[in-house]
């Protein structure tokens, strides 16, 4: 059952997108054209007038690339030139493949660190030294030393999501309750089942919490990292689509972008509520 | 007949003639074909048609707006149907098939791309996907890293690339010329008043790319009206689409792009066309059709397929009576995504120039595929001036491994078209000669240049 608190919230979350709306459309509203200088009908037409063209698009020239490109999102007009559904398969596609080799890395080595105090302390400086390393700063790197620009795209998602993944998984494991382990000793519980038994479920929350930000952070870098090699994705259509200055479009790509990733994010919610026992 | 006209505004070239069958060829098993001939050229016309309009009804809407009979008279002129058969040539089997060719989306690169919807390509048995690429220091690496067998690059880019500056060095031959002239200097609409550059001191200019005709070329306007383009003003390497922005936001005063950036920034009433490039440097070269020497060596046939589909397009794109087509074309999404407007002012050279006047400019861009070793010199010379190459420079060395010109000859040969005998040839630039048998001399002889 819908409480009335949701609904509430769903209201006001309404009139909120309604203000929007309206304040974008009176501030945009299409003014007539300035008067072209010292112009005949021929430099008129030239200039393209009649046409909305220049400023900032309204609402509904926005809500008109939305069905543009919602309508038909799987079409295929050559390799520069490819609908909405495959330009974010693709941009999820790399994500996929960068942020499961970042969890194939951080989660062992997050778990060792966090089980020795030393390693941690050992590794700590190198960890805060690359964590804030701008993906974009990795690009012409990665392009030089793996010569393929896609290899370069999944690296950059890759070392960019793996640090808060290391970071929480090492923090989770190191602060599992003492009264656990101890009686995980007590009874004289092998190392690798106190690992998997005790350890991983105590440190389960943290683990995906870290897992959720990376998230997060990859598809953040992707939209950049593509507007820099092109080729696919949704950061390319962005690109492409910036090079022809239309802006509808832009927005469009732009809402979905958010779209997608706050999906992301609801699903790692979901995985994280699976995880979460109450003591 | 048995196949329906394409030529005709009011049939469909996707379903069959009568309606009644669900494909063409449904449609001619059931009726039975007709005159093999008649037949035969119509197969060839409507391959063409939908390679020029992938979308039916944009075929419909060109062909009603023009009329059937120019539009038969455009397109034969762009293909020679006639000749189509004719024009097969004995080739060697071709080492690599599926090629990558990377191009940025301005109209320099039309003969490359225009090669691809009129099938140029494939008709060399070459499957060539293009590319888009964001910005020219990608195109370097992704040619340097052998992700693009050959690339649509500026045309002092494999000068530098071969000279090991800005990069590393890597062996890179310009084949074609993609385009001479065809770029502009623009102003933002703030400077109508000030159009003597002796007042541009501070001003703040962008450039496609360091080792761009774009940056020689503006330098060198610039030192000619004794502003020193290194401590006067500054010079912003910007990516050409951002260039509008840039001028929108009032960033930049200025900047010597490409087209159709120039044209949009002018259509988007935010800046005016100063000068074209050619009132600096009429016939000088814009971008080029490079690729790596190692696809050269390891591919000879591939290499002269790819040759010959090139200089065919640069044939085609040079006539003025396909431009209008060549607009069409190319607007897309696909190709430039750009409005057709734009395009179709830069490509026939009717245009308003942003200050209220239309300008008629048919040699606004000119498709001359020929590298001309002077050019090579040229640019070196300049890159000598800028301190961008020091120390004793090897004009002729360099000219003759990176600029093809036997090989350009050859092909050129090939395809029917008729290659310049010399391969060397004095011209002008803002008024003073250039000749490349003093090249030294000529870089001597500027009073501003970096020490």
């Amino acid at each position: 059952m819908v409480s009335k608190f949701t609904l509430k919230a769903a209201f006001i979350s309404l009139m909120l997108l309604l203000v929007f709306l309206g304040a974008w459309q009176l501030a945009t509203q299409p003014r007539e054209s300035t008067a072209v200088i010292g112009g005949d009908a021929e430099y008129a037409a030239l200039m393209g007038k009649g046409e909305q063209k220049t400023g900032f698009p309204t609402p509904a020239m926005v809500g008109k690339s939305f069905v543009t490109y919602l309508s038909d999102p799987f079409y295929d007009k050559g390799p520069n030139d490819k609908g909405i559904g495959i330009q974010i398969a693709y941009s999820l596609g790399r994500v996929a493949l960068g942020f499961l080799l970042a969890t194939l890395i951080a989660l062992p080595v997050g778990f060792v660190i966090g089980m020795s105090p030393l390693l941690y302390r050992a590794f700590d400086p190198f960890i805060q030294v690359l964590k804030p390393i701008s993906p974009l700063a990795w690009m012409p790197l990665a392009l030089y030393s793996l010569k393929d620009s896609d290899i370069s795209g999944i690296f950059v998602i890759f070392i960019c999501s793996i640090w808060p993944m290391l970071l929480n998984t090492a923090f989770g494991v190191a602060s599992v309750r003492r009264d656990w382990i101890n009686v995980a000793r007590t009874l004289e519980v092998n190392p690798l089942r106190k690992a998997f038994l005790v350890i991983l479920p105590a440190a389960a929350p943290t683990i995906l919490t870290g897992m959720r930000i990376s998230m997060g952070i990859a598809w953040l870098v992707i939209v950049a990292a593509e507007m820099l090699v092109g080729g696919t994705g949704i950061g390319y259509f962005v690109w492409n689509e910036w090079n022809n200055l239309a802006l509808p479009n832009v927005i469009f790509a732009v809402v979905m972008i958010g779209v997608v990733g706050m999906f992301l994010d609801l699903f790692f919610g979901w995985l994280q509520k699976l995880v979460t026992y109450r003591e | 007949m048995a196949l329906h006209d394409p030529f005709d505004a009011n049939s469909s070239i996707t379903t069959c003639n009568c309606g009644q069958h669900a494909t063409q060829t449904q449609h001619d098993i059931a009726v039975g074909a007709g005159d093999v001939d008649a037949l035969n050229s119509r197969v060839v016309q409507t391959a063409v048609m939908k390679a020029l309009f992938p979308h039916d009804g944009e075929r419909r809407k060109f062909l009603s707006a023009v009329g059937a009979s120019t539009a038969w008279a455009a397109i034969s002129s762009l293909v020679p149907f006639g000749a189509l058969e004719a024009m097969a040539q004995e080739k060697g089997s071709l080492e690599k098939k599926d090629l990558k060719v990377g191009f940025i989306p301005i109209t320099c690169a039309s003969p490359l791309i225009m090669a691809d919807p009129l099938g140029f390509y494939k008709k060399e048995g070459l499957n060539v996907s293009m590319v888009k690429t964001a910005g020219w220091a990608l195109i370097r690496d992704k040619v340097l890293n052998k992700e693009y067998d050959a690339s649509h690059m500026l045309a002092p880019m494999p000068i530098a690339i071969s000279m090991g500056v800005g990069s590393n060095p890597s062996a890179t031959s310009v084949m074609t010329i993609q385009n001479i002239n065809g770029q502009a200097i623009v102003m933002a609409n703030k400077h109508k008043s000030n159009r003597d550059p002796k007042n541009w001191k501070g001003f703040k200019f962008a450039i496609p790319f360091e080792f761009s005709i774009h940056n020689l070329l503006l330098r060198y306007y610039l030192a000619e009206h004794g502003i020193n383009p290194d401590t006067d003003v500054q010079l912003r390497v910007v990516p050409p689409p951002e260039m509008v922005a840039n001028l929108r936001a009032g960033n930049i005063d200025g900047f010597l792009g490409p087209d159709p950036v120039n044209q949009r920034a002018v259509y988007d009433e935010l800046g005016f066309i100063h000068i074209l490039s050619r009132e600096i440097w009429d016939g000088h070269p814009c971008c080029s059709f490079a690729a790596p020497a190692d696809f050269i060596k390891q591919n000879p046939n591939s290499f002269a397929a790819l040759y010959r589909a090139i200089l065919k397009a640069a044939a085609m794109a040079r006539d003025p009576k396909s431009r209008p087509i060549m607009a069409e074309v190319l607007s897309p999404a696909n190709y430039l995504n750009q409005p057709k407007a734009v395009l179709e002012q830069v490509l026939t050279g009717k245009f308003a120039d942003g200050l209220g006047n239309v300008k008629n400019v048919p040699e606004r861009v000119d498709y001359d595929p020929f590298p001309w070793y002077s050019m090579a010199y040229w640019i070196l010379t300049q890159m000598k001036r800028w301190g961008y190459v020091k120390g004793e420079v090897k004009y002729k060395d360099i000219a003759e491994k990176v600029y093809l010109l036997t090989d350009a000859k050859k092909y050129m040969t090939e395809v029917g078209m008729t290659p310049p005998k010399e391969s060397m040839k004095k011209f002008k630039v803002m008024g003073k000669e250039f000749d490349p048998a003093k090249a030294d001399a000529y870089v001597n002889s500027f009073a501003i240049k970096k020490a």
